[in-house]
């Protein structure tokens, strides 16, 4: 389980996570919404230890991880995958590359396993012919889909999302949600996914969570997410200019 | 009021930019001390290596060989003038031949890779900086410093010196070229001299220096790179700061180490 306790950062004086609490059950997918630039990215930087926060914890199955030394903390992350808004693919190794390199990196298998693993994940995000390409020669959907290969590879307990749809059309995030849905189905990791996609969360989410202000105001199922009746999620899950939330 | 601001203003700027310099430096020995904990904690990738020496090395052949073989033309042909007027001619093969192994060769050939290589380093990892490709290594469990950093520091620190023999070699030719051939003036003088004059030492303390360039300018543009924010623009800003501070890093390390080395 992923547990963030009264979790704060300040970035120049303005509050961003403001004693954050919340829970991430295991094996679940939570997706996590909230306003841009309301502090999503920096919550999911802080799971996975890329920032430290100015007070509070990050629990992972019980250990804090700002208190690991590098090795350790890199013992964690092999346990994660994380799927980057535009890929963070290595831009000067081809897709083929791309999804191998953890596997070269961690685990000492021969070139024939790697080939293997590669075209399995490569097949299962939908990509089968594309592995010679280079980053820059596929679309963005594409690339999304190779970074989703690339966190797999190894198998990890937790998948964390960094806006998976943001910036692909309506057909294309439907293609990235039900991917989600058929990945966490095959291999059950515990899913953690930042989004402003409404109705992206409601098809991929056993638990949606609310950011607003630094604090997580809203957090249930998928149905009860829908019949709140907290304004703010009113207002944000409507998409209406009129209500709550300042501009 | 307004006055006191006008008077404050000049020492606010010297404040500002002690406290820049020294938050700078404390920046740069911090990255040094992680770099050296990741070589220590992992082996050295020896392809990443091999990739970042032809980098530096074979591909930088040309630039700096050009570099080399001017400069130890010009420096000839400039002897020659001074050297005419007292009549010791005989000693131009000696002049060119230090000056380049002791001084231009190391030098020039930093300046040149900083140039050449200094640039792309800062340039590669502000990029990687900017599109995440930095945090996804960190995510993957990769120590960005022990994959970007530490091979490109260790090939500079190789190839540097191996690098300003080659530009001082050239410009030795460059200047036996200009010696007998523009000016009509005896090969075998050249050659003969500069045995006489040139010792051992003045070509391993060069080397040494070379040592100490490649370490700056290597260090100073991967980590400029590690600093970069703000996109495009962050990029080509924090590229010419790692040029122009390697550069003077160079030139004032060069003051010093000549100072104790020779």
């Amino acid at each position: 389980m992923i547990i963030l306790d009264k979790l704060s950062k300040s970035f120049n004086g303005i509050k961003v996570l403001d004693d954050l609490n919340i829970k991430f059950e295991d094996k679940k997918i939570t997706v996590v919404i909230g306003r841009s630039g309301g502090g999503k990215s920096v919550m999911l930087k802080h799971i996975i230890g890329l920032m430290q926060p100015d007070s509070g914890r990050v629990l992972i199955n019980g250990l804090d991880i700002n208190l690991l030394n590098k090795k350790e903390l890199n013992e964690v992350r092999k346990k994660f995958g994380m799927v980057f808004q535009d890929g963070a693919l290595l831009d000067s190794l081809n897709v083929f590359e791309n999804v191998a390199f953890p596997l070269r990196r961690h685990l000492k298998i021969s070139e024939n396993e790697i080939k293997e693993k590669v075209f399995s994940v490569l097949e299962d995000v939908g990509l089968e012919g594309h592995d010679k390409k280079m980053p820059s020669e596929i679309s963005g959907g594409m690339r999304k889909r190779v970074g989703v290969a690339r966190a797999l590879i190894l198998n990890p307990e937790i998948m964390l999302f960094d806006e998976p749809t943001t910036g692909l059309d309506p057909i294309m995030s439907d293609v990235i949600n039900n991917l989600i849905i058929s990945m966490h189905d095959k291999f059950n990791f515990t899913g953690i996914i930042i989004s402003h996609d409404i109705a992206g969360a409601y098809k991929t989410g056993d638990i949606i969570a609310m950011l607003y202000e630094g604090k997580i105001i809203e957090y249930g199922q998928a149905e009860d997410f829908k019949n709140s009746v907290n304004p703010i999620v009113k207002q944000f899950v409507s998409g209406s200019m009129e209500g709550p939330i300042s501009i | 009021m307004n006055i006191a601001i006008k008077l404050l203003s000049p020492f606010e700027k010297i404040g500002n930019f002690v406290i820049y310099t020294v938050n700078e430096l404390g920046s740069i020995v911090i990255y040094m001390w992680d770099m050296i904990l990741s070589i220590a904690a992992y082996f050295v990738n020896l392809e990443n290596l091999i990739d970042q020496m032809i980098f530096i090395g074979m591909d930088s052949f040309y630039v700096v060989g050009l570099t080399g073989l001017f400069t130890g033309m010009v420096l000839s042909l400039q002897a020659y003038y001074a050297a005419k007027i007292v009549g010791v001619t005989y000693m131009i093969g000696p002049t060119v031949a230090l000056s380049m192994l002791r001084e231009l060769g190391p030098v020039l050939t930093a300046l040149m890779i900083t140039a050449r290589c200094g640039s792309s380093m800062a340039s590669e990892i502000g990029t990687m900086k900017v599109t995440e490709q930095i945090d996804a290594l960190e995510v993957m469990a990769v120590d960005p410093y022990y994959f970007l950093s530490v091979p490109r520091v260790i090939a500079a620190m190789i190839m540097l010196p191996v690098m300003a023999v080659l530009c001082s070699l050239i410009g030795i030719i460059g200047g036996y070229i200009v010696y007998v051939y523009f000016l009509g003036l005896n090969h075998v003088t050249y050659i003969d001299k500069i045995y006489q004059y040139i010792k051992l030492s003045d070509i391993y303390n060069g080397l040494l220096k070379a040592v100490f360039f490649g370490a700056i300018l290597s260090i100073i543009s991967t980590y400029k790179g590690f600093q970069t924010s703000g996109g495009a623009k962050g990029v080509g800003k924090f590229t010419t700061q790692a040029v122009v501070l390697s550069s003077v890093y160079i030139l004032f390390a060069d003051y010093i180490l000549t100072s104790i080395l020779f």
